[in-house]
C-alpha cells in the first residue's frame, strides 16, 4: 500500500517539479545571456497551449510512441520514488527512450530521420555509463534496491566522486544540453530544424515535453542518491549540478556525434575504471 | 477551468516562425532584432521556431512572386490551428516598390489570409512586437 502511494506521489509530483525546473532553466539561461527571460511558469503555458492545438499526425505510430515514451518515463520515476530495483528502473526508462526514436523514425522526413539516428547514438553513449554508475552503487552498498541504498549510512559521493561526474555526462546528454544537443535542442535553439521532434506537433509534442520533465526528475533523482543522508546536502548537490549544466550549456558549442562517442566513452570509462580500482584498493 | 487555462496559455506562448518571401533582408534583420537581449521577446514566451508544425504565428516579410507563392501556401497549410499570420514591411503588405514588377503577385494577402499588417520600410522591432501582440488578441478571442 505504501509502495503504491509512493508511486502515485512520484507520478503526480514529478511533472510539476520538472516543469518548474524547466522554467527556472529558461530564466537562468536568459540571465546568463543578459536577457530577462520568460516567466517561471512558461513551460506549463507552452504545454497547455500545445494541448489546445489541432491534432496533426503523419501516422498512428507517432501517437503510440509518444504515449509509450510518456508512460515509460512516468513509470521509471514512480518506481524510483517507490524504492524499486535500479536495474528495473533502468530498463523501463530505456523502453521510453527507444520508443521516442521509433516515433521519429516512423515518418519519412529527413530531419526526423537524421535526428532519430543521432538520438539512437546518444542513447548508445549514455546507457553503458548509467549501467556502470548503477553497478558501482551496487559495489558500495551491496544492493540495487533504492530503499536499501537509502539505508546506507554514508553519502555515496565520498566513495564514488568520479562516478558522479560520469553521471553528469549522462545528465547533460539526457537534458539535451550543449555540447550534446544534436538530436534535438531546447529553448529557441534549432538543430536540423528540431531533429527527432520535427514531425511531432500539437498535443503529441506536449506529451513528449511532459515525458522529458519526468526524465529530468529521473536523472536528478539518481544524482540525489549520491547524497541521500541529508536533505540539505541532497538539495545542494542537485542545485549545484543543475547550475553547472547551465554554465556548460551556455559556454559550449554544439559538437558532432563522433566527438561525443569518442570523448564521453573514453573519459567516462576511464573515470569509472579509476573509481572502481580506488574502491577496491582503498 | 482547463479550457480557460489553455486560452490564457495561447496568448502567453506564441511560437513564431519567420518566412522570408524574397525580402531585401531589412525586415528580416528587424525581426531577428526582437529576439536579441535589447528587446528580448522571450519575456512574453515568444520562441523563434524553424518548424511550421510547431508554430502559432507566421511572420512573412517581402513580396510574393509566382515562384514562392507555393512555398508560402505550403508552410501556412502545415501549421496546425489556431494560427495567425503577420505581414511585415511595405513589400509584405502590398508588394512595395516592386508591386508593378512582372513577376510579383503583390502582398502576402494575395496568397494566404493575413491577420495583422505591420507597415514600415523596414518595420521597426517595436512595431513588429506590437503586431505580434495584436495577433494574440485573435487567440484571446478563442478563449472558451
Amino acid at each position: 500500500m505504501k509502495t503504491l502511494i509512493l508511486i502515485i506521489l512520484g507520478i503526480v509530483i514529478a511533472p510539476v517539479l520538472g516543469g518548474l525546473i524547466a522554467g527556472l532553466d529558461r530564466r537562468l539561461t536568459a540571465r546568463l545571456q543578459s536577457r530577462f527571460g520568460p516567466p517561471l511558469l512558461q513551460p506549463f503555458y507552452d504545454v497547455a497551449k500545445l494541448f489546445g492545438k489541432e491534432k496533426v499526425v503523419s501516422n498512428f505510430w507517432q501517437v503510440f510512441c509518444a504515449w509509450i515514451y510518456l508512460i515509460a518515463a512516468a513509470l521509471s520515476v514512480g518506481l524510483l520514488f517507490a524504492g524499486s530495483d535500479l536495474l528495473l528502473i533502468f530498463f523501463v526508462q530505456a523502453i521510453g527512450a527507444v520508443f521516442l526514436v521509433m516515433g521519429g523514425l516512423s515518418t519519412p522526413s529527413p530531419y526526423s530521420q537524421v535526428g532519430s539516428q543521432r538520438e539512437l547514438i546518444q542513447v548508445l553513449t549514455y546507457e553503458p555509463l548509467l549501467i556502470l554508475v548503477f553497478a558501482s552503487i551496487f559495489m558500495v552498498t551491496g544492493s540495487f534496491r533504492v530503499d536499501e541504498i537509502m539505508a546506507y549510512e554514508q553519502p555515496l559521493l565520498v566513495q564514488l566522486p568520479l562516478m558522479f561526474i560520469v553521471l553528469g555526462y549522462a545528465l547533460t546528454i539526457k537534458l539535451r544540453k550543449s555540447p550534446f544537443d544534436f538530436s534535438t535542442s531546447h529553448h529557441g535553439h534549432q538543430e536540423i530544424v528540431k531533429g527527432i521532434l520535427t514531425e511531432f506537433s500539437g498535443p503529441y509534442l506536449g506529451i513528449i515535453e511532459i515525458g522529458h520533465w519526468y526524465e529530468t526528475i529521473f536523472i536528478l533523482g539518481i544524482c540525489a542518491l549520491f547524497w541521500h543522508t541529508s536533505l540539505v546536502g541532497c538539495v545542494l548537490l542537485i542545485a549545484s549540478t543543475y547550475f553547472a549544466e547551465l554554465i556548460i550549456d551556455n559556454t559550449m558549442a554544439r559538437m558532432t556525434w563522433r566527438w561525443m562517442l569518442k570523448y564521453v566513452w573514453s573519459i567516462g570509462l576511464a573515470m569509472s575504471f579509476v573509481n572502481l580500482i580506488w574502491l577496491y584498493a582503498g | 477551468m482547463f479550457k480557460k487555462f489553455i486560452g490564457n496559455s495561447r496568448a502567453k506562448s506564441p511560437w513564431i516562425m519567420h518566412f522570408d518571401c524574397g525580402s531585401c533582408n531589412g525586415c528580416d534583420i528587424e525581426v531577428l532584432a526582437c529576439l536579441t537581449p535589447l528587446y528580448d521577446v522571450e519575456r512574453f514566451g515568444v520562441v523563434n521556431v524553424g518548424n511550421p508544425k510547431h508554430a502559432d504565428v507566421l511572420l512573412v516579410t517581402g513580396t510574393v512572386n509566382h515562384r514562392n507563392a507555393k512555398v508560402l501556401r505550403n508552410i501556412y497549410d502545415q501549421m496546425p490551428d489556431p494560427k495567425g499570420v503577420i505581414a511585415i514591411g511595405a513589400c509584405g503588405l502590398s508588394g512595395g516598390v516592386f508591386r508593378e514588377c512582372y513577376n510579383v503577385l503583390g502582398g502576402v494577402d494575395k496568397v494566404i489570409p493575413v491577420d495583422v499588417y505591420v507597415p514600415g520600410c523596414p518595420a521597426k522591432p517595436e512595431a513588429i512586437i506590437d503586431g505580434v501582440v495584436t495577433a494574440l488578441a485573435k487567440f484571446e478571442g478563442l478563449k472558451g
